[in-house]
C-alpha cells in the first residue's frame, strides 16, 4: 500500500509540474519546407480561445489550409519568468521557421532578446511597443475605427440614451475600442451616457453577464460586448448588442447588430511577400490592421435584429465607414481608461 | 430606490447560487474530516461536461446528469486518493483541480475550439414569479429552498449525518462504535462533489449557456472560504454567501452611479472579498475545525 501511495504521489506531482509548465501545442501540417511555402510558427502567451490570439490563429490556420504556409503553434505559454524566451528559443533552434509570430504582451523583453539572436528569422509580434532592428516587427489590433461606426449605430438606436459597455481589462488595446465606441455614439447623439464596467479578467462570462445585467437594470438598452457574456445578457432581455474582435452575430442573431472585426490576413500576407522577396525589415505593421487596408472592418449590419434597423441609420454607418476608407474621417485614438459613466 | 434594492437582491441570488452550492458540498465533505481543494476543479469539470453533453445531445437535462456523473467520478477518485491511499489532502485536492482544468481545456479544444468555434447551448431561462427578485433560475430556487434544508437535515438530523460528523471529529471512536470510517468518508465526499457539480453546471447550463477557459474563475476558492467563515454551520455559511454576493451586486450598482465614475474599478471589484476578509478577521478566530480535519484514518 505504501508503495502504491508513493507512486501515486509521484504521479500527482508529475501532473502538477506538467500543468504548471502549461502549453498546448498543435500543428496543422507536417512541416515540410517545399519550395515557395514558408513556415510560420506562432508562440502565444495566452491561448487561442482568447479572441485576440484567436484572430491571429484563424488567419494563419486558414493560410495553412490553403497551402500557402506551413503553420505550427504553441499557446498558453503564460507569463512566468523565462517561459516565453525558452519557448521561442526552442522554436528558433528546432523548427528554424522563416517567420515567428505571436503575442509579446507581458513578455516583451524576452521576445526582443531572442529576436536579436536570430537575425535571419522574421519576428512578427503583437506588441504595444515599437519595432526594433533588424528583424522585430510589431502589430496590434486597431479596430477603433469600426468601433466608432458601431457607436454611431448604437447612438442612433438607443431610446433611453444609456449604453452599457463591459470590457475585460482596461489595457490600451481595449480602452481605445471602448472610447471610440463612446465617441461614435456621442457624435450622433450628444445625450448618450455610457456606463462602462471592467471585470478584470479576459475570461469570466458569468461576471461579464452580471455586470451587463446591472447596466441594463440602470436603463441601458444597447450593450457593447468587449468580452463574452454580454451579448447573452442583451439577448435574454430582448435588447440590441454589438460584438467585438470577430463577427458574433451567430451568438444571438436577433440581438447582435454588428461587430468590430479584426482581420490579420493583410498583415500576414504583407509579411509573407516581404520575406519571399527578401526585402523584410522590421517595421510597425499598424496600417495593415486598420480599415484602409482591410485589417479592420465592420461586420455586415444585421437588419434582422428585433425591431429592425431604420435604413437611414444603416446609411449613416455606411457613410462613416466609406469616409474612414477614403481617409476623410479620422477616428481619434484615446487610450485613457474610461470612467464608469461617460457623458458628453 | 426600491428598484435598485430589488435588483441588488435579485443579482446577489444569482451570484450566490454557485457559491452556496459549492460551499454546501465542501461543508458536507469537511464535516467528515476531509478538506477537498478539488472544489474549483470539480466545478470546472462539471461546467464543461455539462455543456459539452448538452451540446451533443441537445438536452440540458442530459447535460445536468452528465455533470453530476462527472462530479461523482471526480469525488470517487479524490476519495480513493485521500481516504484509501491517505495521500496528503492538500496535494490531492490541488492535483484534482489542476487535472480537471487541464483535461477540460484540452477536451474543449479538441471538441469545439480547434476551428475557432465555441460551444454554445440555449440555456435554462429564469422562471418569473413576479418582480426581479422572483425571476430566478430553477437551480437558484432549488439551492435555497431544497439544497439548504436538505444539507441541514442530512448533517444534523439524519443517521448518516451523525456518522459523518463522528468520523470527522473522532474516527477512532467512530470505528469502535462500528461506523465504517472509510465508507462514511467516501459517501460524504461524493455527496459533496455532487453539490459542487451542480454549482459548475449552473454557470454553463443556466447562467451563460457557453464555456470559456477559466469559466469558474476562483468561485471554488470563495466557497472554500465561506465554509471557514461559516464555522462549519449552515446558517453562518449562508450569511457569508449573502454578504459576499450582496456586496458584489452592490458594487456593480455603485459602479453605475456618476458619483462613483472616477473611483478605480479595481477597488469596487475587491469590495466583496474585502467584506469576507473583514468578516473572517472578526469572527474567524478560534474556528472550531472538525477534530479529525486533514487526518487520514487507518487502523494501526
Amino acid at each position: 500500500m505504501k508503495k502504491l501511495r508513493n507512486s501515486f504521489a509521484a504521479l500527482a506531482l508529475a501532473g502538477i509540474v506538467l500543468a504548471a509548465c502549461g502549453g498546448n501545442s498543435g500543428s496543422s501540417d507536417e512541416s515540410s519546407e517545399s519550395d515557395g511555402v514558408l513556415s510560420v510558427v506562432a508562440a502565444y502567451s495566452s491561448v487561442i480561445e482568447e479572441p485576440w490570439d484567436g484572430v491571429i490563429h484563424e488567419a494563419l490556420q486558414e493560410m495553412a489550409d490553403a497551402g500557402e504556409i506551413t503553420y505550427k503553434y504553441i499557446d498558453g505559454i503564460g507569463y512566468a519568468s523565462g517561459a516565453f524566451e525558452r519557448a521561442v528559443r526552442q522554436i528558433a533552434e528546432e523548427d528554424k521557421p522563416a517567420i515567428i509570430m505571436g503575442d509579446s504582451f507581458g513578455n516583451e523583453e524576452a521576445a526582443r532578446k531572442v529576436a536579436l539572436d536570430y537575425p535571419d528569422i522574421a519576428f512578427v509580434m503583437g506588441s504595444g511597443g515599437g519595432p526594433a532592428e533588424p528583424n522585430f516587427s510589431v502589430f496590434d489590433n486597431w479596430i477603433h475605427e469600426p468601433a466608432y461606426v458601431s457607436g454611431i449605430l448604437a447612438g442612433s438606436l438607443t431610446k433611453t440614451n444609456i449604453i452599457g459597455i463591459v470590457g475585460g481589462i482596461p489595457v490600451p488595446e481595449v480602452n481605445r475600442i471602448v472610447n471610440a465606441f463612446i465617441a461614435g455614439a456621442q457624435s450622433v447623439n450628444p445625450k448618450v451616457e455610457a456606463k462602462v464596467a471592467f471585470i478584470n479578467s479576459w475570461f469570466d462570462p458569468a461576471a461579464a453577464k452580471e455586470a451587463a445585467l446591472s447596466q441594463i437594470s440602470a436603463g441601458a438598452d444597447i450593450m457593447f460586448a468587449e468580452r463574452a457574456g454580454v451579448i447573452e445578457a442583451a439577448a435574454e432581455k430582448g435588447l440590441l448588442s454589438f460584438g467585438n474582435q470577430m463577427d458574433q452575430k451567430s451568438i444571438a442573431p436577433q440581438s447582435v447588430v454588428t461587430s468590430n472585426v479584426w482581420n490579420m490576413r493583410p498583415t500576414v500576407k504583407y509579411i509573407l511577400n516581404q520575406v519571399k522577396a527578401g526585402s523584410y525589415t522590421s517595421q510597425d505593421l499598424k496600417d495593415f490592421s486598420m480599415v484602409a487596408k482591410g485589417g479592420a472592418l465592420l461586420a455586415e449590419i444585421n437588419t434582422g435584429v428585433t425591431g429592425g434597423i431604420p435604413a437611414e441609420v444603416v446609411a449613416k454607418a455606411e457613410e462613416a465607414m466609406a469616409a474612414i476608407k477614403a481617409g476623410t474621417l479620422r477616428v481619434d485614438i484615446n487610450e485613457a481608461v474610461p470612467a464608469g459613466s461617460v457623458t458628453k | 430606490m426600491i428598484d435598485v434594492t430589488e435588483e441588488i437582491i435579485s443579482s446577489s441570488l444569482r451570484i450566490a447560487t454557485p457559491l452556496a452550492l459549492a460551499a454546501l458540498g465542501e461543508l458536507v465533505t469537511e464535516k467528515s474530516g476531509v478538506l477537498n481543494l478539488g472544489v474549483e476543479g470539480i466545478m470546472y469539470g462539471s461546467a464543461f461536461v455539462g455543456i459539452a453533453t448538452a451540446a451533443q445531445t441537445g438536452s440540458l437535462t442530459a447535460g445536468l446528469i452528465a455533470a453530476l456523473v462527472s462530479g461523482a467520478l471526480a469525488g470517487l477518485i479524490f476519495a480513493f486518493t485521500t481516504v484509501t491511499l491517505g495521500v496528503n489532502q492538500h496535494v490531492a485536492g490541488l492535483g484534482m483541480t489542476l487535472l480537471m482544468i487541464s483535461l477540460c481545456n484540452t477536451a474543449n479544444r479538441i471538441m469545439f475550439t480547434a476551428d475557432g468555434g465555441q460551444v454554445r447551448v440555449d440555456p435554462w431561462q429564469p422562471l418569473n414569479f413576479g418582480g426581479p427578485i422572483f425571476s430566478q433560475y430553477l437551480l437558484t430556487y432549488a439551492t435555497f429552498l431544497v439544497a439548504v434544508p436538505f444539507v441541514w437535515w442530512l448533517l444534523w438530523k439524519s443517521g448518516l449525518g451523525l456518522k459523518i460528523r463522528a468520523v470527522g471529529e473522532n474516527p477512532e471512536a467512530a470505528d469502535v462504535a462500528g461506523i465504517g470510517v472509510a465508507k462514511t468518508r467516501y459517501t460524504a465526499i461524493i455527496i459533496g462533489s455532487l453539490f459542487m457539480a451542480l454549482a459548475g453546471a449552473f454557470i454553463t447550463l443556466a447562467f451563460v449557456g457557453t464555456f470559456t477557459v477559466n469559466i469558474i474563475n476562483g468561485r471554488g476558492w470563495v466557497a472554500l472560504a465561506l465554509v471557514i467563515f461559516g464555522r462549519w454551520t449552515i446558517g453562518r455559511l449562508l450569511i457569508g454567501a449573502a454578504l459576499f454576493s450582496l456586496v458584489n451586486a452592490g458594487q456593480l450598482q455603485l459602479r453605475l452611479l456618476p458619483s462613483f465614475a472616477d473611483v478605480p474599478f479595481e477597488i469596487l471589484l475587491a469590495l466583496p472579498f474585502l467584506a469576507v476578509i473583514v468578516g473572517l478577521a472578526i469572527s474567524g478566530r478560534n474556528v472550531p475545525y472538525p477534530g479529525a480535519y486533514l487526518k487520514p484514518y487507518k487502523r494501526l
